[in-house]
């Protein structure tokens, strides 16, 4: 990003006012030239893997080949996660809006040649609708794009995220001079409040209602108030909140320069997941531009405030995405939460009045700033406003990260945003909430998504990870998944946690090996119930929700597993045995020559077969034979 | 090791002596050495002022940090829920079979530590595997295999004199 270096050079440029804000943001806009093309690039983590790196690299140069021939040398501008993941690498060419998909970077020299030079579309990197068989050229006409609501992801594949300058001339940082200058900390607030923002980090809590009762504590306790990003996004499954923190790093810092105007606080701290080296780098670059700029730091903007922040990287425990876990990490201790007798906005960090919110809601602050409480209420549904952003994966086909307004039905996102499940399988569920969400069956596919709806279908909004699984995905199996995953990021402080889960898990474990009986059931639903009503926080009370959605729609998988001593989805191993369709197999020996067990025996150009007792039942055969023929029982 | 010492003394330098910089102490130091030894425990308990046994009990409640040193290649796999579902504990099978190890552990030569990582956020490359920080998107045992050559074979070379020998 070759602006990256110049921007940070600029550091005699500070903003000493709303108007040089302003007159900068001018500047930038009229420098552009709109007829000038460009080609943006998707830098999100999925492009990046799939060789996107590559393909700027082969633009510039086929861009440098053309040379002088091109009457308006186009601009190249890597972004954000543009969301449509399993397409990737994605490109846009500007002002046209051409979308190409999946590109490579032997594709580059066509695409300037025949898009940048002759201005015509490049038909085999085109979106062909699956359904329709149709080519569609622009972005805002493809089925995953066009159901969306854009509203935190707007700047996302827009503009540089490691340039500010590209952030101010897109109207960043105009909620912070507009607060600076015309509205008191208080006008903040009841902002915030009139949005009816719910925290987005899991529970909902809202947003509002949280900073003034931090008000109140700081009323009684005074100063210093602390405010916090919870960035440690470890619901697995999920990274909304990756991509904004990678893609829009200076909405979530201006989000927390506004809520540290509006509490008074003078420090701030974003904890982000060590596994995200990229959020943090942006967000480094973010900070250190915002303070060149005079946008963080003592006197922002000339107004008098003072604010700043810093970041701490998570170590690798999930439990620190708890609020007290996270404040005691940020001390640099075990992250152990406490029991919440006294809410963190009382005694938080350092034992202060603290106000943590997670990195989408904070990203939403500037817009509700700038445009309005009323704004934001208007969109989405009542109870739960504005918009959600979703990592859509598991099998469905168009994986990837997907923004809707709050409300909208389930089967929209999986199936019309999504393009429904791959190779005509049946969707089964969709997972929601992480390991403290459940399973929504299909027959509740029209269960609108808004926090309360999907809490009375014994799920949960969750952070927001949908998981969408097909009929060869075990629901004992996932339940087993989540618990020993909790098991493992169990903190141990409290009995019911660690060693409730650990008993749940064992439970699941005689499901899978076809062991135990009916009578489990009830079993699994009591110790549920006391992990429930006993764990110290909501890692544990939340931890067998998989489970008991679960039982509640699948009940009868359960059942087959331990009646039947069958796995329906074909997936536990104790209970499952592979063998080869003789009519299907060509004899091409592949499978044979994977197996790690040498028990597959046949020979060339003859069907195999796999001798049972010797198979371990690693799946390689499956995975391995083209024709089909391996089946699973 | 005369170096690394070095390094490790400027590291203690940036940050004030205060408990809360433990964290950031060892992140720092084990992002240089890959690992944290005993000594280097020890000077970072000495320079926060945080007790021996409670810098110990920060270290091994998080996952990120090793106090074994580490192979020459990372290999991470990823058991996201969605890696999960696409045979994720496969993938870490096929690996344990293969390099003869259990995850979380180095093997005798010392070329590959295999772990296991909760979720890398790259879901719609399922299953994935991260090799020295790279994504190896869509991963299957065949990949793999060649993958692991690769590595292996890169590895003979440096101790054979240098990559370029």
């Amino acid at each position: 990003m070759p602006e990256q270096q110049a921007v940070i050079d600029n550091t005699h440029q500070r903003l000493q006012s709303a108007e040089d804000l302003n007159e900068l943001r001018q500047h930038l806009c009229d420098r552009v030239d709109p007829n000038r093309p460009e080609i943006v690039v998707c830098h999100g983590t999925g492009c990046m893997a799939n060789g996107s790196t590559q393909v700027t690299e082969a633009l510039a140069a086929a861009l440098k080949k053309a040379g002088s021939e091109a009457k308006l040398m186009p601009g190249i501008k890597t972004t954000g996660c543009q969301g449509f993941c399993s397409r990737g690498p994605l490109i846009i060419i500007r002002p046209q809006g051409l979308f190409y998909q999946q590109v490579k970077p032997k594709d580059a020299e066509e695409i300037v040649q025949q898009t940048i030079m002759q201005g015509k579309p490049v038909e085999r990197l085109l979106y062909q609708d699956p359904k329709t068989g149709e080519t569609i050229h622009t972005e805002d006409e493809i089925p995953f794009y066009k159901m969306q609501q854009r509203v935190v992801l707007h700047n996302i594949g827009r503009i540089d995220p490691s340039d500010i300058a590209d952030y101010i001339a897109a109207g960043g940082y105009q909620a912070l001079a507009k607060a600076l200058t015309t509205m008191t900390p208080e006008d903040v607030v009841a902002q915030v409040e009139a949005s009816g923002l719910r925290g987005r980090g899991g529970a909902g809590f809202p947003t509002g209602r949280k900073w003034r009762s931090a008000l109140q504590a700081i009323e009684r306790k005074g100063r210093p108030v602390y405010v916090v990003v919870n960035g440690d996004e470890g619901d697995p499954g999920a990274f909304m909140d990756r991509t904004i923190m990678e893609g829009d790093p200076h909405a979530v810092l201006e989000g927390l320069i506004l809520g540290a105007y509006a509490l008074g606080a003078q420090m701030g701290y974003l904890y982000v997941r060590a596994e995200y080296p990229l959020a943090i780098k942006h967000l480094e670059i973010a900070m250190m531009q915002a303070r060149a700029y005079g946008l963080l730091g003592d006197n922002i903007l000339g107004s008098g405030f003072t604010f700043d922040a810093r970041i701490n990287r998570g170590a690798g425990a999930f439990v620190c995405g708890e609020s007290t876990a996270l404040f005691t990490s940020i001390e640099g201790k075990p992250g152990n939460p406490r029991p919440k007798y006294v809410r963190s906005v009382e005694e938080g960090l350092w034992g202060r009045p603290t106000v943590l919110n997670n990195v989408e809601t904070w990203a939403n602050i500037p817009l509700i700033v700038n445009k309005g409480g009323d704004w934001y209420a208007d969109l989405g549904v009542p109870h739960s406003t504005g918009t959600k952003v979703f990592s859509l994966v598991g099998k469905v086909n168009n994986v990837g990260l997907v923004e809707v307004p709050m409300g909208i039905k389930l089967s929209e996102i999986v199936e019309t945003i999504g393009g429904g499940v791959p190779d005509g399988r049946p969707f089964k569920a969709v997972q929601t909430g992480g390991p403290s969400g459940g399973c929504i069956p299909y027959s509740l596919k029209d269960t609108p998504v808004d926090f309360d709806s999907l809490t009375k279908a014994g799920s949960m909004m969750g952070s927001g990870a949908m998981i969408v699984m097909d009929d060869s995905d075990c629901v004992v199996d996932v339940g087993r998944y989540f618990l020993r995953f909790l098991e493992e990021e169990s903190c141990g402080k409290c009995l019911p946690c660690r060693l409730g889960l650990t008993r749940l898990r064992e439970l699941l474990d005689n499901f899978a090996k076809g062991k135990g009986s009916e009578a489990d059931i009830d079993d699994l639903i009591s110790l549920s119930e006391a992990i429930q009503d006993g764990a110290l926080c909501a890692l544990g009370s939340s931890a067998p929700n998989p489970v008991l959605t679960t039982l509640q729609y699948f009940r009868e998988e359960y059942i087959a597993h331990v009646k039947d001593k069958k796995c329906p989805a074909g997936v536990c191993k104790d209970l499952i045995t592979y063998t080869i369709d003789a009519d299907a197999c060509t004899g091409c020996t592949a499978c044979a020559r994977r197996c790690p067990q040498n028990c597959i025996r046949g020979k060339k150009k003859e069907a195999h077969i796999i001798e049972v007792g010797d198979c371990i039942r690693c799946g390689i055969c499956l995975e391995t034979c083209k024709f089909k023929a391996v089946q699973v029982d | 090791m005369e170096q690394l010492n070095e390094e490790i003394e400027q590291i203690m330098q940036t940050y004030p002596g205060k408990p809360e910089y433990l964290i950031f102490l060892l992140q720092d130091i084990q992002d240089k050495a890959g690992y944290i030894s005993p000594e280097s425990m020890q000077l970072v308990s000495e320079h926060t002022g945080v007790p021996l046994t409670q810098a110990y009990s920060v270290a091994t409640f998080y996952q990120s940090f090793r106090l074994e040193p580490r192979g020459d290649h990372d290999i991470r796999v990823c058991l996201g829920t969605a890696c999960h579902l696409k045979g994720g504990q496969r993938i870490t099978e096929e690996l344990e079979r293969r390099l003869n190890v259990q995850a979380g552990e180095t093997t005798e030569d010392q070329r590959f530590t295999l772990s296991t990582v909760n979720c890398v956020g790259a879901c719609a490359l399922a299953p994935v595997v991260v090799v020295d920080d790279e994504y190896e998107p869509h991963v299957t045992a065949k990949k793999l295999d060649r993958k692991l050559k690769i590595l292996e074979h890169e590895f003979d070379e440096n101790k054979e004199g240098g990559p370029d020998a």
